[in-house]
């Protein structure tokens, strides 16, 4: 098979934040009702996770849920496990009304590091970043295009975006966290 | 700028994470229908200068349909409901007439 690579192939832009492609990372689109049984127990047998609140998400990258809809979920889990983990779900799932899709390859993922994360996003987005606890999910839109963006600490962020406009957000965060563009 | 809550998901949307999608609560007339009736169902709409009580969708967000009720005078937003339903609640209703008494909004004013 070929080998697998990422929209930016591990691009880095070192600005006062430091913007980085975050390499592959398998992520599984769920959709179905998030509160039954089964689909509860197909997410944690692969993530490690239990189902998060509305608009959370659980674990990171190597292993958790993001909670994208009403009826929707997002699951991570290492990139090299996500085809398997994804036939596991779509199996424990058989009875259940649910769509189970490996979209790995179908997104780009960022992290963001730096004191200054909050104001580098905050630059970029309508949402209010600021105020975004750490451990939720914000889907928003990111200059012209959607991201889901979460801080799993207070100086680094995570954002996921389609994989198409890998290129245009780089430039855009990257653009976002150029020296001397600090907010006085 | 223009914010509205979503029901679903519950985040305070700026108007540019949402999508509008016209008037609400319109029925639907298709094959068989009178030409009246076709013709009103595409092109007729309500526009009267306040309440408006239109359709969104929360498109850079949790992507789900829902209703708003807002006044297009002074932006005023009256409250946002579910998708699921026909007409607007009557809570909503009721908070409407007390701030614009004799407002009307189609067949389900």
């Amino acid at each position: 098979m070929s080998e697998a690579v990422t929209a930016l192939n591990g691009a880095t832009y070192d600005g006062y934040v430091r913007v980085e492609d975050a390499g592959l990372c398998g992520m599984i689109s769920l959709r179905g009702d998030l509160a039954d049984a089964k689909v509860k127990k197909a997410c944690k047998d692969v993530s490690g996770q239990g189902m998060p609140k509305p608009r959370m998400i659980a674990g990171g990258l190597d292993g958790g849920i993001g909670w994208m809809s009403p009826d929707e979920a997002l699951v991570l889990v290492p990139y090299a496990e996500a085809p398997a983990a994804a036939a596991r779900m779509e199996m424990a799932l058989k009875s259940v009304h649910a769509l189970v899709v490996e979209v790995s390859d179908a997104r780009a993922v960022f992290t963001l590091r730096g004191e200054k994360v909050r104001e580098v996003l905050a630059k970029v987005t309508p949402a209010d970043i600021g105020a975004l606890p750490v451990g939720e999910l914000r889907r928003t839109r990111v200059a012209q295009v959607a991201g889901a963006i979460w801080l799993s600490d207070e100086t680094t962020a995570h954002l996921i975006c389609f994989r198409s406009v890998a290129t245009y957000m780089f430039e855009v965060l990257s653009r976002s966290a150029m020296p001397g563009s600090e907010v006085r | 700028m223009l914010t509205l809550t979503c029901p679903y998901c519950g985040i305070a949307a700026d108007e540019t994470e949402l999508s509008p999608g016209g008037q609400a609560h319109l029925t639907r007339f298709g094959p068989g229908a009178s030409e009246e009736d076709f013709e009103s169902y595409l092109f007729m709409r309500e526009n009267p200068k306040g309440v408006h009580i239109e359709r969104w969708r929360h498109s850079n967000g949790c992507g789900k349909w829902f209703h708003a009720a807002r006044c297009t005078a002074t932006l005023e937003v009256f409250g946002t409901y579910s998708a699921q339903t026909t007409e607007p609640p009557e809570e909503l209703r009721k908070i409407i007439s007390e701030k614009r008494p004799g407002w009307s909004w189609g067949a389900s004013s």
